[in-house]
C-alpha cells in the first residue's frame, strides 16, 4: 500500500521526466495557437476597426466559436484534421481568436480622433499612422486581449490530451480515470501555475510605460515563438510504429506499466481519448491501441484483439454495485437488478455497443429492444415508493446498462428512477456512490480491484488468473471497506485488450502481445 | 500665395461650404471667423486635404493642391489643432520631431532646429523628455506650435489654436503670437469663433455664415464699413472694445491737441491701439499720457478726455467718409 500513498512531491519527482515533457508540450500548444491567433486576430481586428460594417459579423462568428464547448470543438476537428497536435492547435487558436480580435478592435477604435487627425495632417501615410500611432496607443488594450487568450488557452490545452496532443491533461485525465489524486494534482497544479505566471507576466508588460512597451512589443513575438517551439522538444524522439493509449491505460499496472514490465514492450506512445482512438487506428494514424474487448467499434473498424498470453489484464466482469443502505431502503432492488445476471455475453455486449457507438442508435432504444427480445420488458408502473438513483460512467456500454436497469426497476417495482449518467470516470462515479449521491452503478471487477481497492501488485497477479477469485475478493473488500455490495455479474468480460487493424496484424503475423514485442524488437 | 476658387463641400445634401473664393497674400494672417457650423473648419481642412472638396480648387503658390500627393502637401503645411493633438506616447522631443522624421532629416539638424524653437517659444530644456500628459495646457499648445513650425513650412493652418486655453493663458499667448518672428513671415489661415481673437491676430478677417463668406476685410473695414446688417449684428456686442483695439493712436493723431511735453508722465508709442492707451491711464493713475510718434518724432501729451474726444471725432469722420 505504501506505493499508493506516496506524497505528491514523491510522485512528481518520480515522474519528473514526464512532468517536464508534458509541461513543455503544454506551453508549446498554448503559444503555437496563441501566436497564430495573434497573427490572424490582430490584422482582423484592425480591418474591422476600419470597416465597421464587418465588425458585427466577424465578432459574431468569433463569439459563436467561443461558446462551443471545448470537448465538442475538439471532436469536430477530428474528422477534418485527424488526431494529434493539429486539431488541438486549431481548436485552441479558435478560442484565442475572440479576445484578440475584440480587444484589437476596441483598442484601435479607441484611439483619440484628434491624435489621428494630427498624424494625418503632419503628412503620415495610413501605414505610418497604424504603425506609429494607432498600434502603440492600442497596445495596452491588445495586450489585455492576448492575456485573456493566454489564460483561456492554458486551461483549454489540458483537453488536448484527449486527442493525443499531449500536455498536462495527460496527468489530469489519467488521474481522474485512475482515482489517483497525486496524478491529478501533478497535472493540475503546474497547469494552474502556468496560467498564473503567464497572466502575471503579461500584466506587467501591459503596465509598462510607453517607452518600454515599444521594446516589449518587439520582444513579445520572439518570446512567443520561442515558447511555441517547446512543443517540439519532447517529440524529437520516437519511431514509426505508434501506439495510442487512453490516459487511464497509461498509468495502470494492468495497462502500459504491465506491458512494459511483463512483456518488455517499448513502443512510441501517444495519449488519446478512447472516443477517437478506434477511428484513429482505422485511419492508420495509430497502429496499436488499448481498447475494451466488448467495444462495438471493434466490429465497426475491423480491428482484432491481441491475445494476452502473459495474463496482465485482469478480468473485468461487470456487475451492479449498490450501497447497502439503498438495498435496505428498497427491498425489491437486489432481486430486480439480478434479472440481468448472466444474460449478456461478450458477443451480445459487443453487438449492443456496436449499435450505439457506430449505428448511433440511442442507448434507450438499444436497451429496450434487447429487453423485449428476451421478454424481460414490462411497461412502467409509474410507482411512487421512492426514487432509485442510478449512475453511469461516460461511455456507451454504461449508458445501455443504466437504461436497462431503469426499465427493469420501473417495470417490476413501484420505485421511480433518477439517472445520473455520464459521470466522468471511475473516481467520479465511485465518489458519488460513497457520498450517497447515487445508489448504484455498473462497475467492473478489474476496476474495483486495481483502481478502487488498489491492491498490491502481488495480490493482483495472484487473483487475476481466475475471474471468480477476483469477484469474491472485491465483493468481500467492498463490503468491509465501503458498505457497498457487488450483485451477481451480468456475464460479459469487458477486459482491456490491445488491438490492431486486422489487415496489418495478418501481414505482420502478430496474434499475441508477445508476437508484437518480437516484431518491434526486430525493427 | 493661397487662392481658393469656388470651393464647395457637401455632406449628403448639406452644403457645409458653398462656393467660396478668397486669397491670402504671403506673410498675411487671415482669420476665418464664424459661429460653429458655419463651415470655417471644413474650409480650413480642405486646404491640407484632410477633407477633399466636392468641387472647386485651391492653389498654393500657383500649384493646384489636388495635383500633388496629399502626404507631401501636408508635410509642407504646418497644422495646429485646438486640442493640440500631441501623441501621448511620444516625448515632447519626439512629438516636435515628427515631420522632420518623415522628411528624413539627420539627427543633428533635428536637434539644432528643436533647440532654436525651444528658445523662441520659451520652453525649457527639461520638458523635452516629458510626455505631453505631464505638461500644462499652455505648454502643450506651445509644443503643438513648435511641432507645426519645425520644418519651417511657408503656410500654417490653425484650427481654434487657443480655444482650449483659459482667458489668462490665452491673452499671454496672443501677445507672444504677435511678437514671434517665426510667424511674421508665414502665411497663416486661422479658424476661430472668438471675435476678440480674430481682431487681435488677424490682418484680414473673413466672417462666414452657412457655408458662405459674408464679408472679408481688415478689422477696420469690418467695423466701419460693414457689408450688411449681419456683420453689424455679429460685432454688436463687443463693438466698443473692438474699436478701441482696432484704432491706433496714429489714426487719431490729427485729432489730438498739440501740447508741449510735460515731464513726469509715462510715455507710449503711437503705434499702439487706443485700448493700450486707456489701460495706461488706469494702471498709471496719471492724468496725462505722453504719446511718441515714431515717424514724425513728435510727442503729444493728452488727458483722458482729450483722447476720448479725438476717438469720437475720428469715428464720426470714418462713418461719414
Amino acid at each position: 500500500m505504501d506505493e499508493q500513498q506516496q506524497s505528491l512531491l514523491g510522485f512528481m519527482s518520480q515522474q519528473a521526466d514526464k512532468l517536464l515533457s508534458q509541461t513543455l508540450e503544454h506551453i508549446g500548444l498554448t503559444f503555437i495557437s496563441l501566436f497564430i491567433a495573434v497573427i490572424i486576430g490582430v490584422p482582423l481586428g484592425i480591418l474591422i476597426a476600419r470597416k465597421r460594417k464587418l465588425s458585427g459579423s466577424v465578432l459574431g462568428i468569433a463569439g459563436i466559436l467561443q461558446t462551443i464547448p471545448s470537448i465538442a470543438l475538439l471532436g469536430f476537428m477530428i474528422p477534418l484534421l485527424g488526431i494529434g497536435p493539429k486539431p488541438a492547435i486549431v481548436a485552441l487558436f479558435l478560442y484565442a481568436l475572440l479576445p484578440i480580435i475584440r480587444n484589437t478592435y476596441t483598442g484601435i477604435s479607441g484611439v483619440d480622433v484628434i491624435v489621428k487627425e494630427a498624424a494625418l495632417a503632419m503628412g503620415m501615410s495610413k501605414w505610418q499612422i497604424l504603425k506609429k500611432v494607432e498600434l502603440p496607443l492600442a497596445m495596452p488594450v491588445i495586450l489585455a486581449g492576448i492575456r485573456t487568450a493566454t489564460v483561456i488557452n492554458v486551461g483549454v490545452a489540458t483537453l488536448a490530451s484527449y486527442i493525443a496532443a499531449g500536455g498536462l491533461g495527460e496527468f489530469i485525465f489519467g488521474g481522474i480515470s485512475l482515482n489517483n489524486t497525486n496524478m491529478i494534482l501533478a497535472g493540475a497544479i503546474p497547469a494552474a501555475l502556468l496560467a498564473i505566471i503567464f497572466d502575471f507576466l503579461l500584466s506587467r508588460v501591459q503596465k509598462l510605460n510607453f517607452k518600454k512597451i515599444r521594446t516589449g512589443t518587439s520582444v513579445l513575438p520572439v518570446l512567443m515563438l520561442l515558447l511555441a517551439s517547446f512543443y517540439f522538444i519532447p517529440s524529437a524522439y520516437g519511431g514509426k510504429f505508434t501506439a495510442g493509449f487512453t490516459p487511464e491505460f497509461m498509468g495502470r499496472q494492468d495497462g502500459n506499466l504491465g506491458l512494459r514490465s511483463k512483456y518488455g514492450l517499448k513502443v512510441r506512445t501517444i495519449v488519446i481519448s478512447d472516443a477517437v482512438m478506434y477511428k484513429a487506428a482505422y485511419e492508420k494514424e495509430l497502429d496499436v491501441i488499448s481498447g475494451y474487448s466488448t467495444d462495438g467499434r471493434l466490429k465497426a473498424y475491423d480491428l482484432v484483439t491481441l491475445d494476452d498470453d502473459k495474463h496482465i489484464f485482469p478480468p473485468y466482469y461487470a456487475a451492479p454495485i449498490v450501497n447497502e443502505s439503498a438495498l435496505n431502503q428498497f427491498p425489491e432492488l437486489e432481486h430486480t437488478l439480478n434479472i440481468l445476471a448472466g444474460i449478456i455475453t461478450d458477443s451480445i455486449m459487443r453487438e449492443l455497443n456496436y449499435r450505439t457507438d457506430y449505428l448511433h442508435q440511442s442507448p434507450e432504444q438499444v436497451a429496450k429492444d434487447f429487453l423485449e427480445s428476451k421478454n424481460l420488458y414490462k411497461a412502467p408502473r409509474n410507482g411512487h415508493d421512492g426514487i432509485v438513483r442510478i449512475g453511469s460512467k461516460i461511455f456507451g456500454e454504461q449508458y445501455i446498462l443504466a437504461n436497462m436497469y431503469t426499465m427493469l426497476i420501473k417495470g417490476n417495482t413501484n420505485y421511480d428512477v433518477a439517472t445520473k449518467t455520464g459521470l466522468g470516470g471511475t473516481k467520479i462515479c465511485f465518489d458519488a456512490l460513497t457520498n450517497k449521491q447515487i445508489d448504484l452503478y455498473p462497475e467492473y471487477t478489474g476496476t474495483g480491484l486495481l483502481a478502487i481497492i488498489q491492491a498490491s501488485p502481488k495480490k493482483v497477479s495472484e487473483l487475476t488468473v481466475d475471474k471468480d477469485k477476483t469477484y469474491q475478493y472485491v465483493k468481500t473488500e467492498f463490503e468491509k471497506r465501503y458498505q457497498i455490495k457487488w450483485l451477481t455479474p451480468i456475464g460479459f468480460n469487458n477486459a482491456y485488450a490491445l488491438m490492431m487493424r486486422q489487415k496489418q496484424a495478418t501481414e505482420l503475423r502478430v496474434k499475441t502481445i508477445s508476437d508484437l514485442k518480437k516484431y518491434l524488437d526486430r525493427n | 500665395m493661397i487662392k481658393a476658387d469656388k470651393l464647395s463641400k457637401h455632406f449628403g445634401g448639406i452644403k457645409a461650404v458653398d462656393e467660396i473664393s478668397f486669397e491670402v497674400n504671403e506673410g498675411e494672417t487671415m482669420v476665418l471667423l464664424g459661429t460653429s457650423g458655419c463651415g470655417k473648419t471644413t474650409t480650413l481642412k480642405m486646404i491640407n486635404r484632410l477633407i477633399e472638396p466636392t468641387s472647386g480648387t485651391v492653389f498654393i503658390n500657383g500649384k493646384n493642391i489636388l495635383n500633388q500627393p496629399a502626404e507631401e502637401l501636408r508635410r509642407s503645411i504646418g497644422y495646429v489643432l485646438q486640442n493640440n493633438g500631441l501623441f501621448p506616447h511620444y516625448t515632447v522631443a519626439e512629438n516636435i520631431a515628427i515631420v522632420p522624421q518623415l522628411l528624413k532629416w539627420d539627427k543633428a539638424r533635428i536637434t539644432q532646429r528643436t533647440q532654436e524653437l525651444l528658445e523662441k517659444l520659451h520652453l525649457s530644456q527639461d520638458q523635452l523628455h516629458a510626455y505631453p500628459g505631464e505638461l500644462s495646457g499652455g505648454q502643450q499648445q506651445r509644443i503643438g506650435l513648435a511641432r507645426a513650425l519645425i520644418a519651417d513650412p511657408p503656410v500654417l493652418l490653425m484650427d481654434e489654436p487657443f480655444g482650449a486655453l483659459d482667458n489668462v493663458t490665452r491673452a499671454s499667448i496672443h501677445k507672444e503670437f504677435n511678437a514671434l518672428d517665426e510667424l511674421k513671415k508665414k502665411t497663416i489661415i486661422m479658424v476661430t469663433h472668438d471675435v476678440q481673437e480674430a481682431f487681435e491676430l488677424g490682418d484680414r478677417i473673413c466672417i462666414m455664415d452657412k457655408g458662405r463668406i459674408i464679408q472679408s476685410g481688415s478689422p477696420a473695414e469690418l467695423l466701419f464699413k460693414p457689408a450688411n446688417s449681419f456683420i453689424i449684428d455679429f460685432l454688436k456686442e463687443q463693438r466698443l472694445q473692438l474699436e478701441f483695439k482696432t484704432i491706433k493712436l496714429t489714426d487719431v493723431w490729427d485729432q489730438l491737441p498739440t501740447i508741449e511735453r510735460k515731464s513726469n508722465t509715462s510715455q507710449i508709442s503711437a503705434d499702439e491701439g487706443l485700448w493700450t492707451a486707456l489701460e495706461s491711464f488706469r494702471f498709471a493713475s496719471a492724468e496725462n499720457l505722453n504719446i511718441l510718434n515714431q515717424q514724425s518724432k513728435e510727442i503729444k501729451t493728452v488727458s483722458f478726455d482729450q483722447l476720448m474726444t479725438a476717438f469720437y471725432q475720428y469715428k464720426q469722420h470714418k462713418s461719414h467718409g
